[in-house]
């Protein structure tokens, strides 16, 4: 009886400790946006919400805080490496997933891990030295800027736009590529014109977890983007994004300068939590 | 005709998406491994650093630590959640979805808010400061819902009749869940925990303000430390020091290539096991 007991007992604890690890999940989330938003709000509207959101200028000595050149920059360098990485991205899925001997996919898949694994510093690095001066040399220009940014966001983009997509394309049910080759397709028209379009928001779901990744970037960008604070001028002028004005200017900010600092931070998480609601949105449809 | 020439074309579109996506990859590796192996020299991994040296060996001690520590918090934790969910959870409760989102919230985070919310949290209110706990917390938190998602698909893989056969035997949840279902998950966990070992070698953002960039082996868990990405990134926008980032991103690309390889042996155990279930499913 005492032995059932025990073990009763036991059960019970365990029942309770894995309900806690669980939590954990729940309350990392509650304290980031509680922190977040507790010292990021404040400052905010002591700046005013408003000119906090759409000012053009960010002279921190002068107390004018404007993120409205970061948040440009941002959308910018991310829609720049959407042109880079898409189209890249969706046609190695395509290959991996319906071209590819199995051969050629089982050589080609562990080289996309690799390329998801490179740590993003040495992105950056590799910007620095080989993009930005060939973007000076073909260019014109100092280099570092949002051309150069994009690129290489780009190209760290691809490995999550590859997987996603490609297995989005390998779920579609085999009777559709069947179907369409019995009316005569060819297999090119069959996956394009067939498999692809029936894959639709699970490759969407892939570029949106790329923009995710691209937004969110800091280090790499950072080192290739030029980080000049005025509004961006053009392909082969400096930008700043949100991720890099934190990163560079938090090491000294103090007072309203670091509250503004986490007031960035709040509005890249309100863009990221869009992003993800977008997200579970598709994914639910793909499912 | 029209259809032969439309094949041509997306064949060949294919086929130039893919040697860009191969090309990008070949062009970072060789480019870092050709002109890095050369500055590589037995100064870069003397045991202190200094200015002249530049030496990355207390960094790449530094990474252990910090890879360790962050995986003794974040492993239990995320394994724990892992079977509260398969096992445990009652299906289709109100928590098991709240726990989902959050955990699929958390992966979305990018990681440099993690390293701001890391120094507001740790770093300030807790007064840990910038330190080697600070650091491997935030760390843990970032990897959490990566361990929580191979770990829950590793179970989830485990075929029910298990678990019936071991509740059958008289074995308690617990019992079961620990002699019968995690040792058959155990591949599956593996290779999480290993993808979560390469965010944590790799990650920079996070790091910068909570462990912070002291180059030296720490004394206790309260100094600061830098690990070998971070010293990557001080050197290399320093600007003073390219034939040592060089040197320095070859290591760190070393190291990356080894937890690849390991976890795609890792991934093939398991893809065996897998493959097995389904020639089953179709006899």
């Amino acid at each position: 009886m005492n032995k059932f007991k025990v073990q009763a007992m036991k059960e019970g604890a365990a029942k309770v400790a894995f309900t806690f690890t669980a939590l954990v999940s729940i309350l990392a989330v509650a304290l980031i946006c509680l922190f977040l938003f507790a010292n990021g709000i404040p400052g905010m509207a002591k700046i005013g919400v408003w000119d906090f959101l759409s000012g053009e200028k960010w002279k921190p000595g002068q107390e004018v805080f404007g993120i409205l050149p970061f948040i440009l920059g941002s959308v910018y360098v991310t829609a720049g490496a959407l042109v880079v990485g898409v189209p890249a991205g969706l046609l190695t899925a395509l290959y991996l997933s319906r071209f590819a001997s199995q051969k050629a996919a089982k050589l080609l898949r562990p080289a996309v891990q690799l390329l998801a694994g490179i740590p993003s510093v040495v992105y950056g690095f590799f910007g620095l030295v080989v993009l930005v001066p060939l973007v000076r040399e073909v260019f014109g220009g100092t280099g570092s800027s949002l051309l150069t940014a994009s690129v290489l966001l780009g190209m760290m983009i691809l490995p999550t736009i590859i997987t996603v997509a490609e297995s989005a394309l390998n779920a579609v049910p085999a009777s559709y590529y069947e179907g369409a080759l019995a009316l005569g397709a060819t297999h090119e028209r069959s996956v394009f014109h067939v498999i692809f379009p029936a894959a639709k928001s699970g490759v969407m779901a892939g570029i949106i977890l790329g923009i995710g990744r691209a937004i969110g970037e800091a280090t790499a960008v950072m080192m290739v983007a030029g980080n000049r604070t005025s509004m961006p001028k053009g392909l082969l002028k400096g930008v700043r994004t949100l991720t890099s004005n934190i990163v560079i200017e938090m090491g000294y900010a103090t007072d309203l300068h670091r509250e503004a600092l986490i007031a960035t931070a709040v509005v890249l998480f309100v863009f990221i939590l869009l992003i993800n609601v977008l997200t579970s949105i598709l994914k639910r449809r793909s499912d | 005709m029209r259809a032969k020439v439309q094949a041509t074309f997306y064949r060949s579109a294919v086929y130039a998406g893919t040697v860009f996506s191969v090309g990008v990859l070949l062009l970072i590796v060789g480019y870092i491994l050709i002109k890095g192996i050369p500055n590589l020299s037995p100064e870069l991994f003397a045991w202190k650093y200094n200015s002249t040296n530049v030496s990355m060996m207390p960094a790449i001690i530094n990474t252990l630590l910090m890879t360790l520590l962050s995986l003794l918090v974040c492993v239990p934790l995320g394994i724990g959640a892992a079977i509260w969910l398969t096992e445990y959870a009652p299906r289709g409760s109100k928590l098991v979805k709240l726990v989902r989102m959050t955990a699929e919230t958390l992966s979305g985070i990018p990681s440099i808010i993690y390293g701001l919310f890391g120094s507001l949290f740790f770093v300030v209110a807790l007064k840990m400061g910038l330190s080697l706990l600070s650091g491997a917390l935030t760390l843990s938190i970032m990897v959490l819902p990566t361990i929580m998602r191979t770990t829950e698909e590793a179970l989830l893989a485990v075929p029910d009749s298990y678990r019936e056969g071991s509740f059958g035997l008289g074995a308690g949840r617990l019992r079961t869940t620990f002699k019968v279902v995690l040792p058959s998950a155990v591949p599956g966990i593996l290779s999480g925990v290993i993808l979560a070992i390469g965010r944590i070698v790799g990650e920079t953002a996070a790091l910068i303000y909570t462990a912070g960039t002291v180059a030296k082996v720490p004394g206790s868990l309260l100094d600061s430390t830098r690990t070998l990405a971070v010293h990557m990134y001080t050197i290399s926008t320093e600007g003073l020091y390219i034939g040592q980032s060089y040197a320095t991103a070859v290591v760190l690309l070393g190291m990356v290539l080894l937890i690849n390889s390991l976890s795609a042996f890792i991934a093939k155990k398991v893809g065996h096991s897998t493959t097995g279930k389904q020639e089953e499913k179709h006899s």
